[in-house]
């Protein structure tokens, strides 16, 4: 007896070392000097906090070594194998494990006998937020790997929605449900009923939610997942659990907002109610021609340009764009052009999404700039090329009251000198609002695939 | 239940001290910073193992918990490194 609370002290000890070390780690994460050795101390405290749970054990070796062996195993070779474009959906899907993991282990203490009321709580507070980030998550796997394209609309989707807002009376009924069942013989099956509609309410969570919206859905999704992890702390008096869980459950919130901010929405607004579709009254007066450029034209314009901004979009991680781009990049810089890419903070299909393939490309992280940097000084830009980005460059957005898009903080690209605007064809953007930019005097289109237009280009410089 | 009231304690200044840590991030760090804190909340893994093996359905249910959680964390730490060891300064 006395060696077990040794054990306990000693175990608790570690954890609170381990807190201490995701704390500085994820503070280290969010500098760009420290990012790298934050992310090997947050993995030691993970290591120290695993191995120090395993002095106490009451499962069998065998399903840890298997269960942890295989886990590595899948992990691993997931995360090695995975092309840099292909990040979003792969964070959404670790994601969603972390959540079923959280779900599984609040129906394993349902399983035990004699829980206390608060107990009961917790367990369908971290069921609920650990099945809807897992089932919520695999959604947004689908969705952002393309293989899944049902949207906002469909019949399927609604009957997905109304299972999720039946789901939440359901955890209401059992939350109560200990106090109800004095009074009814208790409904055994309840229970199992409840775990699968929190997997289907996850679906309704995710499915209606659009594409250019997926920034803030892995976002939230992600700060959901800390949450559970924080509710199973606290639900089996886990310390680490609780700091861990609490971390990421912050972090993933102040992604959110700040998504949400830069697209002028709030999180209500992105999540339950989607884009206005008034949009067609407002954008159809401003229109006029469209004036097409071929790549040859657009080289000799660059080659006598002396700035410019790239500004790319979801498009160039499409067409797989960002290696061209860099090469580009460099050429221009050889011929005495000072280059810069302009990022918006949502411009793709999560958080800095831009920022890893151009990095991913070898660009300098310093030639990266925000909105706020490139803004000002726009009108000395030679040459502004948007490559496959449409609403983050929406003049709408600060011009035009009645758009849907208007108040968005956008890059001023119209405000440049010239304007190449790459693009597949005249659709408009994710958000459904037509861009004036496009038929601006000072815009040229080249259209076509951003790799094979730039390639051309590239060409171009090289002979 | 004392216990209970401690540990939210601790929940509601771990909150805090991350919304202090991390509200103000360069944009380039948002995708190894979710990703990084997605591994982090592989965390369960801990809880999974705490799990008591009194039947074979617990058994079930803890080697499922324990399987995603460590795909989960390997697969998250995995990704953000090899992310990070892509951002470089020229």
């Amino acid at each position: 007896m006395e060696n077990l609370a040794n054990i306990q002290v000693i175990q608790n000890i570690v954890y609170i070392v381990s807190s201490v070390m995701f704390i500085l780690g994820i503070k280290m994460l969010g500098k760009e000097a420290t990012a790298v050795k934050g992310n090997y101390l947050s993995a030691l405290a993970m290591f120290s906090a695993v191995g120090i749970t395993c002095l106490s054990l009451e499962i069998d070796i065998k399903i840890i070594l298997a269960g942890i062996l295989l886990g590595a195993l899948i992990g691993s070779l997931i995360a090695i194998k995975v092309k840099m474009t292909a990040i979003p959906e792969m964070v959404a899907l670790f994601n969603g494990f972390g959540g079923l993991a959280t779900f599984l282990i609040a129906w394993s203490q349902f399983n035990e006998p004699s829980n206390s009321m608060f107990q009961h709580v917790l367990i369908m507070l971290t069921i609920y937020i650990g099945g809807i980030t897992f089932s919520g998550s695999l959604i947004a796997y689908g969705k952002l790997s393309e293989k899944l394209k049902l949207g906002k609309g469909s019949m399927i989707t609604n009957i997905f929605i109304s299972f999720f807002y039946l789901s939440m009376p359901a955890l209401i009924y059992v939350i109560a449900e200990p106090s109800i069942s004095q009074f009814i013989p208790q409904v055994p099956s309840y229970f199992l009923i409840f775990l699968a509609l929190t997997l289907v309410a996850g679906i309704g969570f995710v499915m209606p939610i659009g594409g250019g919206d997926m920034p803030v859905v892995i976002s939230l999704l992600n700060s959901l997942s800390g949450i559970a992890a924080a509710f199973a702390g606290l639900l089996l008096l886990n310390n680490v659990l609780i700091v861990a869980g609490s971390l990421v459950g912050a972090s993933g919130l102040i992604l959110t907002i700040i998504m949400a901010k830069a697209m002028n929405r709030t999180i209500t607004n992105i999540l339950f109610v989607g884009y206005a579709s008034s949009s067609q009254s407002a954008s159809s007066e401003e229109q006029g021609e469209v004036k097409p450029i071929t790549s040859d034209d657009a080289y000799l314009i660059l080659e006598n340009a002396s700035s410019v901004l790239v500004v790319p979009g979801y498009g160039m991680a499409v067409a797989q764009a960002q290696h061209v781009v860099r090469e580009m990049g460099e050429l221009l810089e050889e011929n005495g052009t000072e280059v810069k890419y302009g990022i918006h903070p949502v411009a793709g299909r999560m958080p800095g999404h831009m920022n890893v393939l151009l990095a991913e490309a070898n660009v300098s992280y310093d030639l990266l700039a925000e909105p706020d940097d490139v803004n000002p000084s726009m009108d000395t830009i030679d040459v502004a090329i948007v490559i496959g980005a449409n609403d983050v460059v929406n003049p709408s957005a600060t011009e035009e009251e009645g758009s849907p898009i208007y108040g968005m903080p956008i890059i001023e690209v119209h405000n440049a000198k010239t304007v190449f605007v790459l693009k597949r064809s005249m659709s408009s953007g994710f958000a459904g609002v037509q861009n004036p930019l496009f038929f601006r005097d000072n815009t040229r289109m080249l259209f076509g695939d951003a790799k094979e237009s730039i390639g051309q280009i590239v060409a171009e410089f090289k002979d | 239940m004392e216990m209970y009231v401690l540990l939210g304690f601790v929940l509601l200044l771990s909150i805090f001290l991350g919304l202090e840590l991390i509200s103000k991030v360069p944009s380039t760090l948002h995708t190894p910073l979710m990703s990084g804190a997605n591994a982090i909340s592989g965390i369960a893994l801990v809880g999974a193992l705490m799990l008591s093996s009194a039947s074979q359905m617990q058994d079930v249910l803890a080697f499922g918990a324990i399987l995603f959680a460590s795909i989960n964390v390997f697969g998250g730490y995995l990704v953000t490194n090899r992310m990070l060891s892509m951002f470089k300064k020229k």
